[in-house]
């Protein structure tokens, strides 16, 4: 396969970058699209030009590192991760965009790398159980129904990648945040905390400057774990209850 | 700052407060067209003038148009706000966009659909409220009682092609706001159900065609008459 790249380059937080034009004439449609990518770094390292810094990790969809924007979709066109991401899904000729997630929150570090900390920042603020020590207690001491326990996995499949964000018109981590706030609210160990965390969590991401829902559904149609739109419905219902009946003034 | 206003400065908060006076609105339409309907009565305006008198004179429907501005106004300035912020959290845009793969073009483009509705609103107000509250306005008497004669307003207003084209593009327009917004106020307040979601979806997108071609048939129905 011959595939035109064009590839946003820029050295680092504070050069203006640019979209530079690269050529590869000799792509299996067997190789993942990170794969081309080491191809075309190879090539960039022989020509001793400095290679495309891009975010990557297992490589096996579960880590949530890999981060590129490709042809106007977060991931690429298949709902899957860039990793997971075949070039079998572009045709002969094609030429393929490639740009990092777009977000204030998520400044570019270089090239297609972006500082995703602020989503860091977001679980530290309360997306955890807080844990007393003791024994352990046993595993069915806590009787959990199975839909919830399923719903509660589902919202737990996030990889916190943050294809929502770089989807969202407004860049809004709302899918993020519903996620992790969902998976803890949902079961008795979370519950004991459900408002604070969900009142710290939406105020740090307030903070880190995302912007607002507007229910277009972009990130969820965009995200490679399919997280649903259930979740920015729950946490929307979690803070109005939190916000109303808590009893942090 | 008090937990309330602290509640309702977040992103989540101003959501809310655009739901519920867009759900407000909504209402507010239904009341409007089932007093626009009077305007198709055959008796020469009776009907909705005597309702349009009753609707500027009555003190528990006073209160509530004041609540209805205010419902106007914030959800308009809110808009604004938010739409700042939103376009604050993305300060370099992508150089390929696909939005149409993962969205509905109304629901990318509320702004915009509000824009119309707004500019539709102003001169609509200044053509009809203004002139019902401050005239120039002429007379109508019925059993002995004088009326404001708003209905022969509607009728010179209405005589004008450009004016029936206006209404109707803004129809349009308010029929794709609606086509997102009404639904989506509702998962903006937690109200998502697998029960009741496919309801709000059919209430909604019904609404949304249903009401704004209502509201248009009528300058289009009264031009036709004049002809």
């Amino acid at each position: 396969m011959k595939i035109t790249l064009k590839v946003w380059r820029q050295k680092n937080a504070q050069d203006k970058g640019g979209l530079k034009t690269y050529q590869l004439d000799d792509v299996s449609p067997d190789m993942s699209f990170l794969e081309m990518f080491d191809v075309l770094n190879e090539q960039l390292v022989k020509k001793g030009e400095e290679p495309v810094h891009f975010d990557h990790d297992c490589r096996e969809g579960i880590c949530g590192m890999c981060s590129m924007y490709i042809n106007g979709q977060p991931h690429g066109p298949k709902q899957t991760t860039t990793c997971q991401l075949h070039m079998r899904s572009f045709k002969d000729g094609d030429t393929i965009v490639v740009e990092p997630w777009r977000a204030q929150a998520f400044p570019v570090v270089k090239d297609l790398v972006v500082d995703r900390t602020s989503f860091d920042r977001i679980i530290q603020a309360g997306g955890y159980v807080s844990v007393n020590t003791g024994g352990i207690p046993d595993a069915n001491e806590i009787p959990i129904p199975k839909k919830i326990a399923d719903e509660a996995f589902d919202s737990a499949t996030c990889i916190a990648c943050g294809a929502c964000v770089a989807a969202c018109k407004n860049a809004s981590a709302m899918l993020f945040v519903s996620a992790k706030v969902s998976q803890l609210a949902l079961l008795p160990q979370g519950k004991v905390e459900r408002k604070s965390r969900v009142e710290n969590m939406v105020a740090q991401m307030d903070a880190e400057g995302f912007g607002a829902c507007t229910n277009t559904g972009a990130c969820s149609a965009e995200c490679p774990k399919e997280i649903s739109l259930e979740n920015i419905a729950r946490l929307n219902r979690e803070y109005i209850k939190a916000k109303s009946s808590s009893d942090n003034i | 700052m008090s937990w309330f206003t602290n509640a309702m400065s977040s992103t989540l908060g101003k959501k809310v407060i655009m739901a519920l006076t867009g759900l407000f609105l909504v209402i507010f339409l239904v009341v409007h067209l089932s007093g626009n309907l009077q305007l198709l009565l055959d008796d020469d305006g009776k009907a909705f003038n005597v309702y349009a008198r009753f609707m500027t004179s009555n003190p528990l429907i006073k209160t509530t148009s004041f609540i209805l501005y205010a419902s106007f106004l914030i959800h308009i300035i809110w808009a604004v706000i938010l739409t700042i912020n939103n376009k604050k959290a993305r300060p370099v845009g992508y150089a390929k966009t696909k939005p149409s793969a993962n969205s509905t073009w109304s629901s990318r483009n509320m702004g915009f659909l509000g824009t119309i509705v707004f500019i539709f609103l102003v001169i609509h107000l200044k053509n009809f409220w203004y002139v019902m509250h401050w005239g120039p306005i002429t007379s109508v008497n019925y059993d002995g009682q004088e009326y404001r004669n708003l209905f022969a307003t509607v009728e010179a207003v209405f005589s004008q092609w450009w004016y029936v084209a206006l209404y109707v593009v803004s129809m349009i327009g308010l029929m794709f706001h609606l086509y997102h917004g009404f639904s989506s106020a509702f998962q903006t307040l937690g109200l998502n159900h697998v029960k009741y979601n496919p309801a709000i979806k059919f209430v909604g997108v019904a609404f949304a065609i249903i009401v704004p071609a209502m509201f248009a048939a009528i300058p289009i129905i009264i031009f036709l008459k004049t002809l």
